[in-house]
């Protein structure tokens, strides 16, 4: 098939960046959307131009480092499916595709698509966690978990991690990231020593890079693994609550 | 690239100010304070219509109207444990109150949600889910909000009705609705006021954390059925009059 | 050079407890005084690096990618084995230790493999108290699933996704000490050099992948965690980046590299269905429960699968195996699959795959039942393919996976480059010739929370007092020079071919060469085309860019060119074992089946390779691998 790109392309950071457009003709409809990039890169490199630069690792949907906006749909037109495992059989011949980076604050641009997203580190490691030092656990079976807890810690647990909810709220919000990670931990016997803590960490360092939720859903519509909107919800009403508990535990008056 | 030179920090992470003050200057919290506050409006816009559909029980034999009856009731309420007019004055105090913190919150978390992404994506979006409604909160909320305006200086306060006489509430209906342009900008402000609460009504359950499978399906049915039941009630006020069917 | 791999006397199963007594220890207060640098953030390292901050060192962590939790570890599926017996089927720490030698084909180390079953149990310990979400009975206890070469269940697992819930435990663990300022992360960073002091490992070089910047580190001990090099193949299952460059520089350096060529190729992958494909994608192996593996009986066949009537299909693997039939090991599998799309009878519009077909079990147990056990391998082959599984045969075929082959190491896990350690699956320890189902992401945890932490200290308590050499020591000015002129050297060849170009035309030289199956002729030319493909990617390769910014180009150059030297070293250590083992099959080795044949007199050793220079002969040492508690016996799968 052929088609036409149209990809932003961005030296650096600072500098201005633009769209630039690329005929590709010849793609395989075999193909998944980044080995078209590809195919479009090892062409630039044969013309003496430089390559797109895109992120990607494991493709096959799981490590979380790809992320298009895809005529401006984050992770293109397939729904639950990452870009990696998006195959350009969704396109039609002639088909002139957009393809832009992640935009948020958050996520400064590196490089053409490549983006930085290292404040979801920072908010894991303000309490994504539950404190454990190697060797002090438990026998594992003394820790009993209910099956249906165990079951929506896990589904909550799937976030890759990519950005995506990012990228398609309106608002440039990480609700849907965070509230995954603090219902996986949160859920789980193991992890209620920290509960309250933890929530109100992550919220706080959530809210020093993304903006808020205005509950439109459209990053449970993004997310490659379909996370539910409800895991916001809860995360909501263990921040509220932490507010008051943390206030009681730290014997706070004012 | 190491662990401190990246990402645009955008506040200070070791708050140290009065507890009420933290609280609120957290998003969630003030997501948390529009839908708490949501939910006293949409009590009062609730109440508001009940009240207001006495105006199609027109006159008592005396030739009272109902709907000044239920006025002066309003001003009576809780006599004598509270003077004259003042549930009605903790009422607006209360509703005051909300507005200001409804409004704060919503302009604060907008700024904040604009430099959340401080350069927009520069080609088109397109929307899997997210709808009109929910894209248009911050519009209808300022249009509803000019229009509260209006509608207090037309039938509370009588600045913008020239007919307006105090505590005459039927009439002063019939006279501000008898005005096509008034009554078609009661009829288009109700509109987006529905647009703003069917948003708001299934919003609020997740900014509270109102979330649990056995209700999480009604949470959007419920929002529809109160919407509808308030647009029509209130459009038909306007209408009706405009129209001739009350008089 | 002699090898001591360093073994504690005594019997096996007090080995590693007399060890830890053994060893020499750094007292709690004295910690904070060394540096250590953890090279990697997949299971091995990022378990090592949040273990040694708890216990108190000062560590530095070193990842090329933008985050701890990309690394490929996130990609296992199936499960991790250990030896609780919570389904008292007869488990114990001894039969996990025979069965992952025998898996091993009797390749590995007795004492290292023995260690590894003991602390099996602290892993699933350790990762349940951190809030993995393991699946569970429906009374709250975790549940178990058996796995291919196992009579037992005692594999431990979270949905389709155990490794990823694995790496995002100790990501975490890891980040809580980066908050508390006991390690420190370094992102988008990668690791080109090793520096040595006084024949010691004493800091790495590595390359900021967003700026340039090339930069030296130094510290009192290195450990590489820097997973295998499966992605010499081009095609792999491997995630796109992973490489073998930090491996590769520490050989160069001096540690020695042992068993090279022993790579597992797995059974069920998806086939290859363009020529722009940049990598396979593995289904996990539990299909081949309930489905059914077979080919067409003639060559050539062009009618579609439903087509093709019972008498002229071959249910090959049913056919030779009857007692094990498609659960045959994973390198069984894999050859028979190759043999007979070799024999022309393969599967697909490109005749590469052979069918794995569900229908019969969708008849017995309904669509809902194996909705249910595999739906969402069935959605993303769908995702994948175009094709419905649920209605058409899937197509397999085998893919190169991991390297059980990797830096040699002794008991303690040190290389033989005092101060430089080396984990997980860069190491070359616990798995032999062939690796069981659900043990990867077990010795990475092992390696990395229950064994490195306490071995390392032998080494660095000598050290107490002593000062990392400092960065503008002559030794680091050298070494960062010498990536300077490397990197400066890939970007001035300006040639007419693209890095991935050179590296599709080595994937295949090893695929065809030093695949599933090797052979004395086959081994002998790959040495001749890898050197001569090596020299033309010196004079022709294209690197666009420069130093100084995000340049992928230059950095896939410099791991491609890496790979071209190991990739040399994979065929020659082939070339020497003249015996079939686990996953590497040596044609002339076989019995008269046609299945592997050991040589136990001749090869029962660990083979390490000391470099000698490019395109030169390397050395080879020989560590003898000795057996004192299991019997070394033919495997057999009839």
């Amino acid at each position: 098939m052929n088609i036409t790109l149209r990809v932003w392309r961005q030296d650096n950071p600072d500098a201005p960046g633009r769209f630039v457009e690329y005929d590709a003709p010849d793609i395989e409809s075999h193909s998944s959307f980044l080995e078209m990039l590809d195919v479009v890169n090892e062409r630039l490199t044969d013309q003496g131009e430089e390559p797109i630069a895109f992120d990607s690792d494991c493709r096959e949907g799981i490590c979380g480092m790809c992320g298009l906006m895809i005529n401006g749909l984050a992770h293109g037109p397939q729904q639950g499916t990452a870009t990696c495992q998006l195959h350009m059989r969704k396109f039609e011949d002639g088909d002139v595709i957009t393809i832009e980076p992640w935009r948020a604050a958050g996520f400064p641009i590196i490089r053409d698509l490549v983006v930085d997203r290292s404040s979801f580190d920072r908010i894991i490691e303000a309490g994504g966690y539950i404190t454990v030092p190697t060797g002090s656990a438990p026998d594992a079976n003394l820790i009993l978990v209910p099956k249906p807890a165990a079951d929506a810690a896990m589904d909550a647990a799937a976030c890759i991690g990519c950005g995506a909810c990012v990228a398609s709220c309106p608002n440039g919000a990480a609700q849907l990231f965070v509230a995954a990670k603090v219902a996986n931990l949160n859920l789980l016997p193991q992890g209620q020593p920290e509960r309250w803590t933890r929530v109100e960490a992550m919220v706080d360092e959530m809210e020093r890079y993304f903006g808020s939720c205005t509950n439109h859903g459209e990053c449970e519509a993004a997310c490659p693994k379909r996370i539910s909107l409800d895991f916001i919800a809860m995360m909501n009403r263990d921040y509220i609550k932490a507010k008051f508990k943390n206030r009681r535990l730290a014997g706070q008056r004012s | 690239m190491t662990t401190t030179d990246k990402g645009t920090d955008r506040g200070s992470a070791n708050r140290r100010r009065p507890w009420a003050i933290e609280f609120y200057s957290s998003a969630v919290v003030k997501k948390w304070v529009m839908a708490i506050t949501g939910i006293i409006f949409l009590g009062y816009v609730f109440v508001h219509m009940l009240g207001n559909l006495k105006l199609y029980l027109g006159p008592d034999p005396t030739g009272v109207f109902a709907i000044d009856h239920y006025g002066e009731w309003l001003r009576e309420l809780l006599e004598p444990f509270l003077p004259r007019v003042g549930a009605l004055w903790i009422i607006r105090a209360v509703l005051a109150a909300s507005v200001v913190l409804h409004i704060h919150a919503a302009y604060s978390l907008t700024v904040a949600n604009w430099k959340a992404r401080p350069v927009r994506y520069q080609s088109p979006r397109e929307y899997l889910v997210a709808n009109y409604a929910s894209r248009t909160m911050r519009w209808s909320g300022v249009i509803v909000g000019a229009f509260i305006v209006f509608h207090l200086m037309d039938l509370t306060i009588g600045t913008v009705n020239p007919d307006f006489v105090a505590g005459d509430v039927h009439a002063n209906l019939i006279a501000s609705f008898s005005r096509p342009v008034v009554a078609i900008f009661y009829i288009v402000a109700n509109l987006l006021l529905g647009l703003h609460i069917f948003h708001g009504t299934w919003s609020l359950f997740q900014s509270i954390g109102w979330n649990n499978p056995r209700f999480n399906e009604w949470r959007r049915w419920l929002a529809w059925v109160f919407t509808a039941v308030i647009v029509v009630a209130n459009v038909s006020f306007p209408l009706t009059v405009l129209t001739g069917l009350v008089t | 050079m002699q090898l001591d791999a360093k073994i504690p006397e005594g019997p096996i199963q007090d080995k590693w407890d007399s060890h830890k007594f053994n060893v020499k220890l750094v007292n709690p207060a004295n910690k904070r005084k060394y540096e250590i640098l953890v090279i990697g953030t997949g299971l091995a390292g990022a378990s090592a690096a949040a273990t040694l901050g708890e216990l108190g060192y000062n560590v530095t962590v070193i990842t090329y990618h933008d985050s701890p939790r990309r690394a490929h570890s996130i990609a296992a599926q199936g499960g991790i084995n250990a030896t609780k017996n919570y389904h008292g089927d007869g488990d114990s720490v001894f039969r996990l230790f025979y069965d992952t030698l025998k898996g091993g084909d009797y390749r590995s180390r007795e004492a290292n493999v023995y260690r590894l079953a003991e602390v099996s149990s602290d892993i699933i310990d350790q990762c349940t108290a951190q809030g993995i979400p393991f699946a569970r009975e429906y009374g709250g206890l975790l549940d178990n699933r058996s796995f291919g070469g196992a009579q037992v269940s005692r594999t431990f697992y979270a949905r389709g996704q155990t490794g990823q819930q694995l790496l995002l435990g100790a990501y975490q663990a890891l980040a809580r000490q980066i908050k508390l300022g006991k390690v420190k992360l370094y992102a988008r960073t990668e690791m080109l050099d090793i520096v040595l002091h006084e024949g010691r490992a004493v800091g790495v070089i590595t390359r900021d992948l967003v700026t340039g910047e090339i930069r030296a580190h130094s510290a009192h001990a290195v450990v590489l965690a820097t997973g295998g090099y499966a992605n010499a193949y081009f095609l792999s299952t491997m995630a796109m980046a992973s490489n073998a460059t930090a491996a590769w520089r520490a050989h160069r350096k001096g540690a020695l590299f042992a068993n090279a060529s022993f790579t597992q190729i797995h059974p069920t992958a998806i086939p290859q269905s363009d020529d722009t494909q940049s990598k396979l994608t593995l289904m996990s192996e539990s299909l081949r429960n309930d489905g059914r593996i077979w080919v067409p009986k003639k060559e050539g066949e062009e009618r579609p699968p439903g087509q093709i009537p019972l008498d002229d299909r071959d249910y090959y693997l049913e056919r030779k195996y009857p007692a094990f039939g498609n659960l045959v090991p994973r390198d069984v599998a894999s050859r028979n699959a190759m043999t007979v799309v070799e024999e022309g009878r393969g599967v697909g519009s490109r005749k590469n795959g052979v069918y794995l077909d569900f229908a019969e079990s969708i008849e017995r147990l309904g669509k809902a039942v194996i909705e249910e056990r595999y739906g969402n391998l069935f959605e993303m082959y769908e995702r994948i393919t175009d094709e419905n599984p649920y209605e058409v045969p899937m197509r397999i075929y085998p893919a190169p996976h991991y390297t059980m082959g990797g830096l040699w190491v002794d008991y303690n896990l040190m290389t033989t480059i005092p101060g430089l350690y080396s984990i997980g699956e860069a190491n070359f320890s616990d798995h032999g010739a062939n690796r069981l189902g659900a043990s990867a992401l077990m010795q990475g945890l092992a390696d990395g929370y229950f064994v490195l932490p306490y071995t390392i200290s032998d080494y660095l308590a000598p050290l107490l007092g002593t000062q990392p050499v400092p960065t503008d020591h002559q030794v680091f000015a050298e070494a960062t020079q010498d990536v300077h002129d490397r990197v400066d050297r890939l970007l001035s060849v300006n040639g007419g071919r693209t890095v991935d170009w050179f590296h599709r035309k080595l994937g295949k030289i090893l695929e065809t060469h030093v695949g599933m199956s090797r052979n004395e002729l086959g081994l002998q030319k790959a040495l001749r085309e890898i050197p001569a493909l090596r020299e033309e990617y010196h004079n022709d390769v294209r690197v666009p860019g420069e130093n100084e910014s995000f340049n992928q180009s230059l950095e896939k150059a410099g791991r491609v060119e890496d790979f071209f030297e190991l990739a040399e070293l994979m065929a020659l250590d082939a070339l020497n074992r003249r015996e079939s083992c686990g996953g590497h099959f040596r044609e002339e080795s076989q019995t008269p089946e046609g299945e592997a044949l050991r040589n136990d007199d001749d090869y029962a050793y660990v083979a390490a390779w000391e470099f000698t220079g490019v395109g030169e002969v390397p050395n080879l040492i020989k560590e003898p691998l000795e057996f004192e508690y299991v019997a070394l016996a033919q495997r057999s799968y009839k």
